[in-house]
């Protein structure tokens, strides 16, 4: 499938889709709570066929929490990268994927650590790197460590 | 190694107690020969150091030409616990608790810039100890990242060296 | 006469308990720990947990400039130190659209190569000590210290090299080079002989390792799990064929591909992957075209505000770097896909309903690097 059909049919899934510029791969800002159903059409539809999560990652950039999703199909050989964000730093939430990918349930463990996203429906939220007793999420720009992290 | 093969460094037997009977000097001798020269290291190796300390163990270096014979897996037969890599604050307990696993007399090698003061990941990290003479006591340093596997053999014969001034009455005084 | 009735002794356990498996413990390589859930000597659960070597380069790399990033990604997976160099230097490089010169090319790809051979040699000594053969391990990285003895020559150091820069390279190589590389492929090319001999024609190894830990193609592709671990299950995901970089696309090599996905495979899948090795050091080290070793790069590394994504193969799989730039000499965030922690995923579920024993097997045909997991 050509970039323009994903397009296509990326944006009549989701209507509310944003096209972000970016030369290397189709990116989209979709809304958080619309993620769980585009992810299960777009891994079980037969011309989509989005069936390698390969990378997963937060990122804090100020104003939003986003979690980005990278995508590839085995089968097509094309590639997506999703952005769902949220504006919530208190208590950001979003909807697990790993019962699609079962990668994501690593990676969603680190995001939780790293970032304080959770994933709802998570099979095994916990910590995955640091202390359960851990106090803040680092990845974080607002996390401040005043022994270790020098502001020049 | 002989001791004037230290030049560059011979503080160390200036330590050495004085004024001891002949009887218990020549047993400390004895049982500080035999104690040098049987170290067993544990296996810790949290991360590149300790392909260095493989390496070291393999047959290029070949440790157990100095008596560092076999690396053993559990705390309790081991002599030396030779610190290869990072140690961050979820693993410093894990340290602390084998090193009290081990039984005397036990001696820490810190090998590798991380072991030594934290290293590359000194700054602007999170999750790093900075030094593992933070967590348990350490008896000789190897600096380098990784130090070569002459440098861990270095490092382990100013070990024995340290061992051989020990005696039998003052067993658990740090030297 | 007196009926015999056999009451059927219960031969496995009702009850289950865990074991602690790590962090210190030399199978696991490193200082992962495994939680086990074991009904007798069967394996119900597993567990991983990471984290005893979080030293969040991640977040060190959003305070460094580019060329110091590259210091620290060969800490992560230091047995394919260059390799990580490399996906770094691809990053810089694409971002700024710099064309490298042909010689860095031939360069990079002979040494990533020579680096993937160590790397499965040690791997190769770690899991015959791992299944109880100790000649291996001493087998293994003797011929490792061969290349090791290459590299120190041309970079002044034996692991951690940082000799890739954005643009190209620290250094030239060694005049030495060519020569001595030649030298190893034909000493390797014996040695590897002895390798099959020794290991894989064993039948003790064949039989513990046949048929365990099965990883079917659908799940290796839904864990991501990538490298000789995911092409031992037909996951054809070599980066090296599908997003050629350096000199991938000119020379001419083979993707190891099974689809048994067992232990087993995993061992070929690896030991076919040093001779293609080999082949692609063979066909470039006569050619490697005279020039500069570097292309010319301004002082201070800006990348232009974006996002970019490299990736790269290394020994264990697909690393991949992902990084937001806002046009500062430091990133804004850089994520690292680390090929071990997509491959740790599986070990639950192809580990379920093994025995204990198994588990070490399965856990060295993985070929973790326990600081790349956690990074």
């Amino acid at each position: 499938m050509d970039n323009e059909s994903i397009k296509e049919r990326v944006q009549a899934l989701v209507p509310e889709a944003q096209l972000e510029e970016n030369k290397q791969f189709i990116t989209f800002v979709i809304p958080a709570e619309k993620m769980h159903d585009l992810a299960l059409s777009l891994k079980y539809n037969e011309d989509l066929a989005f069936d390698y999560l390969f990378c997963l990652t937060g990122v804090d950039t100020v104003k939003h929490l986003v979690v980005v999703y990278h995508l590839a199909s085995t089968k097509h050989g094309h590639s997506l990268v999703l952005k769902a964000q949220t504006t919530d730093r208190e208590n950001p939430a979003f909807d697990t994927i790993c019962d699609i990918w079962k990668s994501g349930e690593f990676y969603e463990r680190e995001v939780f650590d790293m970032f304080g996203i959770r994933f709802n429906n998570h099979p095994d939220l916990r910590r995955i790197f640091l202390d359960e007793n851990w106090k803040g999420f680092p990845f974080r720009k607002d996390y401040v460590d005043e022994v270790n992290i020098v502001e020049l | 190694m002989k001791e004037k093969d230290f030049r560059d460094n011979e503080t160390l037997e200036t330590f050495k107690l004085p004024n001891r009977n002949f009887l218990l000097t020549t047993i400390d001798d004895i049982i500080d020969w035999g104690r040098s020269n049987s170290v067993w290291p544990l296996t810790f190796a949290t991360s590149c150091c300790g392909i260095e300390m493989m390496a070291a163990g393999a047959s290029r270096y070949d440790f157990a030409r100095f008596g560092i014979e076999v690396y053993r897996a559990s705390p309790r037969q081991a002599d030396v616990i030779v610190v290869a890599g990072t140690v961050v604050n979820k693993m410093a307990p894990v340290l602390k608790r084998l090193y009290d696993q081990m039984s005397e007399p036990k001696y820490v090698i810190a090998m590798g810039a991380c072991a030594v003061s934290g290293g590359p990941f000194f700054y602007n990290t999170y999750h790093v100890v900075r030094g593992v003479d933070h967590v348990i006591p350490v008896d000789v340093y190897i600096p380098g990242c990784p130090p070569r596997p002459e440098a861990l053999l270095y490092g382990v014969m100013q070990l024995q060296r340290k061992i051989k001034l020990q005696s039998v009455t003052e067993m658990n005084k740090p030297l | 006469m007196k009926e015999v009735i056999h009451t059927p002794v219960p031969y496995i356990e009702e009850e289950e308990y865990h074991i602690n498996m790590g962090p210190q413990h030399p199978s696991t390589h490193g200082v992962l720990r495994l939680v086990v859930t074991l009904q007798g000597e069967i394996v119900k659960k597993l567990k991983p947990h990471c984290g005893y070597i979080h030293r969040g380069i991640e977040k060190m790399c959003e305070k460094d400039t580019y060329p110091q990033i590259i210091h620290l990604t060969d800490r992560m997976d230091y047995l394919s130190a260059h390799i990580n160099n490399h996906a770094v230097c691809l990053l810089v490089e694409n971002a700024l659209q710099v064309e490298v010169p042909e010689r860095v090319k031939y360069i990079r790809t002979i040494i990533d190569e020579l680096t993937r051979i160590q790397s499965h040699q040690l791997w190769w000594a770690c899991y015959g000590m791992d299944l109880g053969g100790l000649t291996c391990f001493f087998y293994g990285l003797r011929d490792r210290e061969k290349i090791l003895d290459i590299f120190e020559q041309s970079f002044g150091s034996r692991l951690l090299h940082s000799y890739y820069a954005p643009g190209g390279l620290m250094m030239d190589i060694h005049p030495d080079f060519q020569k001595n590389v030649k030298a190893f492929i034909k000493y390797f090319r014996k040695k590897i002989k002895d390798y099959d001999r020794i290991l894989t024609g064993n039948v003790i190894m064949q039989e513990r390792t046949r048929g365990i830990g099965i990883l079917t193609r659908d799940n290796a592709i839904s864990y991501a799990v990538t490298g000789p671990s995911g092409r031992a299950s037909g996951f054809s995901c070599d980066v090296r064929k599908h997003y050629p970089y350096a000199c991938y696309d000119k020379v001419d090599f083979k993707e190891i591909l099974y689809t048994e996905g067992d232990t087993l495979h995993r061992y070929f899948a690896r030991m076919e992957e040093m001779r293609e090795s080999m082949k692609i050091i063979e066909q470039l080290i006569d050619n490697i075209p005279a020039g500069d070793y570097s292309a010319k790069m301004k002082a201070v590394l800006k990348l232009p505000a974006g996002e970019y994504y490299q990736r790269v193969e290394t020994a264990r799989g697909e690393l991949g770097v992902y990084c937001i730039s806002d046009g500062n000499k430091t990133p804004f965030r850089m994520k690292f896909r680390s090929p071990n922690f997509s491959n740790l995923g599986v070990l639950d579920s192809i580990s379920r309903d093994t025995k204990i024993a198994d588990l070490v097997a399965i856990g060295a045909s993985l070929d973790f690097v326990i600081p790349d997991i956690d990074r």
